[in-house]
């Protein structure tokens, strides 16, 4: 069984009204173990929920969802997520935040320094240990929510849109500074985003997914070799026909949806 | 030109204006910021800034003063209708003199901070129990809402019967005045808490009680402090009223017993202490929130 491993998940949502909406439609999809496997599509299609139901956070209405060979029935460690608006505790400082994790975990207090200090130099925040969230920048409070999942060690690190809030240039900084963690330390990655660009730079493999109702339309596979430049002409072609392929998808979708 | 790589990196030009460079060194940015901001005001200046905020209040206070003067000349028997500042300080000198005033502050004190202690304990794990089960809400809900309309004041006649006159029964009644703001801040603050930091710490392994303690008591404190600051001052409302009716001591007793006989400064006098007294309590409670909350100052 692969690392993570879906099977024609489907989930109904109910609208205000109390209607029923298809947001997730038959999801099957295999990830394998150290894999950044990024999941692209636009708002809407069920790509947040997805990953919901992979953090536990939410069930499936029909099928299973299993990581790591045990079927996902609640929330835990092992699936840490990094959250788009951080997601951080405003009442505790970077170190507090990293060794929330680690006290669940029930970790002795020399293991528990010694990773939150490993992982606050990892993500670069040495010198920022006793600040609080509010006195960390947009990019800083996203490294302070990478080390906190980084550090209970999950088995599959879940990322809903994480850099969607950070400035063109934090943003570029950071998926770097995520590759370069990634590389020292491999890690299986599910990371959501509608940007093609970063996903292609970042994956190696890309899921995209198509709305009402939300399904897995096809998974590219990128294996050109990292850093990415973005000018590279294969690069480039590959982001245009993906691009093209979404906005024949939206095209559709609006022909057959009535206004 | 020349066969120079493109590359992502910015590269720096070769000479930076020598402002730039300055800057780059923390002691000179720190320079140059002060360089910026106009010189501090000189000292007098400041002295004044300082008292700026307490005019209206000292103007208030001479306006009463000369009002009561002037009309003591028109008629002398006015006077007990507004006894002037000056009046008040007189009776309150008389009162530490004979050594009563501090016993009836000290009464009305005990008193308030029995009664909203209580109302703390009980009232704050009431409503963020009530916040955070939407079930347990349901069902105390219907009670809660039924007795909150109830005005303390109309509690007095019965509490009367239950408790007799004295400490317990007053305390009784400023307990079912601070009770509610306490329960009901406390249930908004677990009730709104971000899901999405609920969610953080469930993915980081947070069940049940570890849950609660370092997910939802933290994030509802600021509204737990809220609720209790105005459960203080309108428990130090109720004191009054309660002790205006029946009371053995305090300061709305003291009130009351002034008016049997028409000392009007000792009443002025009782007020004016329920008022610093409310302002000192209400700092401390600040001062206590701002000691809790550090991560919460100056928001």
């Amino acid at each position: 069984m692969a690392q993570v491993d879906i099977q024609g998940v489907s989930k109904v949502h109910f609208s205000i009204k109390g209607e029923p909406l298809l947001a997730l439609l038959d999801v099957t999809l295999q990830v394998e173990q150290n894999e950044f496997f990024s999941i692209v599509g636009p708002s809407g299609c069920g790509k947040t929920t997805l990953l919901n139901l992979l953090a536990g956070f939410e069930q499936p209405t029909r099928g299973t969802l299993h990581v790591g060979g045990k079927l996902i029935t609640e929330p835990g460690w092992e699936r840490a997520v990094v959250f788009q608006e951080y997601a951080l505790f405003p009442w505790y400082t970077t170190v507090e935040n990293v060794r929330y994790g680690l006290q669940r975990k029930g970790l002795s207090d020399a293991e528990q320094r010694r990773l939150v200090d490993h992982y606050i130099g990892l993500v670069g925040l040495r010198g920022f240990e006793s600040r609080y969230p509010r006195e960390l920048s947009g990019g800083m409070r996203q490294r302070v929510s990478i080390a906190r999942a980084l550090a209970v060690n999950p088995s599959v690190l879940l990322m809903d849109e994480p850099f969607a809030a950070l400035d063109i240039q934090t943003r570029e900084y950071m998926q770097d500074e995520l590759l370069k963690i990634w590389q020292s330390e491999p890690k299986t990655v599910i990371f959501i985003t509608h940007s093609i660009d970063e996903a292609i730079k970042l994956s190696d493999s890309v899921a995209i997914m198509g709305p009402r109702p939300g399904r897995i339309e096809e998974i590219k596979t990128v294996d050109f070799e990292r850093p990415r430049d973005p000018t590279d002409p294969t690069v480039v072609r590959l982001a245009a026909e993906v691009k093209q392929w979404l906005r024949q998808q939206l095209f559709e979708t609006k022909q057959t949806v009535p206004a | 030109m020349s066969a120079k790589p493109i590359t992502n990196e910015i590269s720096a030009p070769a000479s930076r204006p020598p402002t730039r460079a300055a800057a780059a060194s923390p002691d000179a940015m720190t320079q140059l910021a002060a360089s910026m901001v106009p010189p501090p005001l000189p000292a007098w200046r400041r002295v004044l800034a300082r008292i700026a905020r307490w005019w209206l209040l000292i103007a208030f206070v001479v306006v009463w003063e000369l009002i009561s003067t002037f009309r003591q000349r028109i008629n002398p028997q006015l006077e007990v209708m507004l006894p002037p500042p000056t009046a008040v300080i007189s009776a309150a000198q008389d009162l530490l003199n004979r050594g009563v005033l501090f016993t009836h502050i000290f009464d009305s004190l005990k008193r308030v901070l029995m009664a909203v202690g209580t109302a703390t304990m009980l009232g704050v794990p009431l409503g963020l129990a009530m916040g955070w089960s939407p079930r347990f809400r349901n069902v105390v809900d219907p009670l809660l809402e039924f007795i909150r309309p109830i005005p303390p004041l109309a509690w007095i006649p019965l509490s009367i019967l239950w408790f007799g006159i004295g400490d317990v029964q007053i305390v009784y009644i400023i307990f079912l005045a601070a009770f509610f703001p306490v329960v009901l801040n406390s249930l908004a603050g677990a009730r709104d808490v971000d899901p999405y930091l609920v969610r953080a710490g469930l993915s980081l392994g947070a069940r049940r009680w570890t849950l609660f303690s370092t997910v939802v008591l933290p994030a509802a404190l600021p509204q737990i402090f809220t609720g209790m600051r105005i459960g203080l001052g309108i428990g130090w409302m109720a004191l009054v009223a309660g002790e205006l009716v029946a009371a053995p001591s305090g300061l709305g007793y003291m009130i009351n017993n002034a008016r049997t006989l028409f000392r009007s400064d000792y009443i002025l006098l009782g007020m004016v202490m329920i008022g610093a007294l409310g302002l000192v309590l209400d700092y401390l409670m600040r001062q206590a929130a701002r000691l809790a909350m550090p991560w919460h100052r100056g928001q």
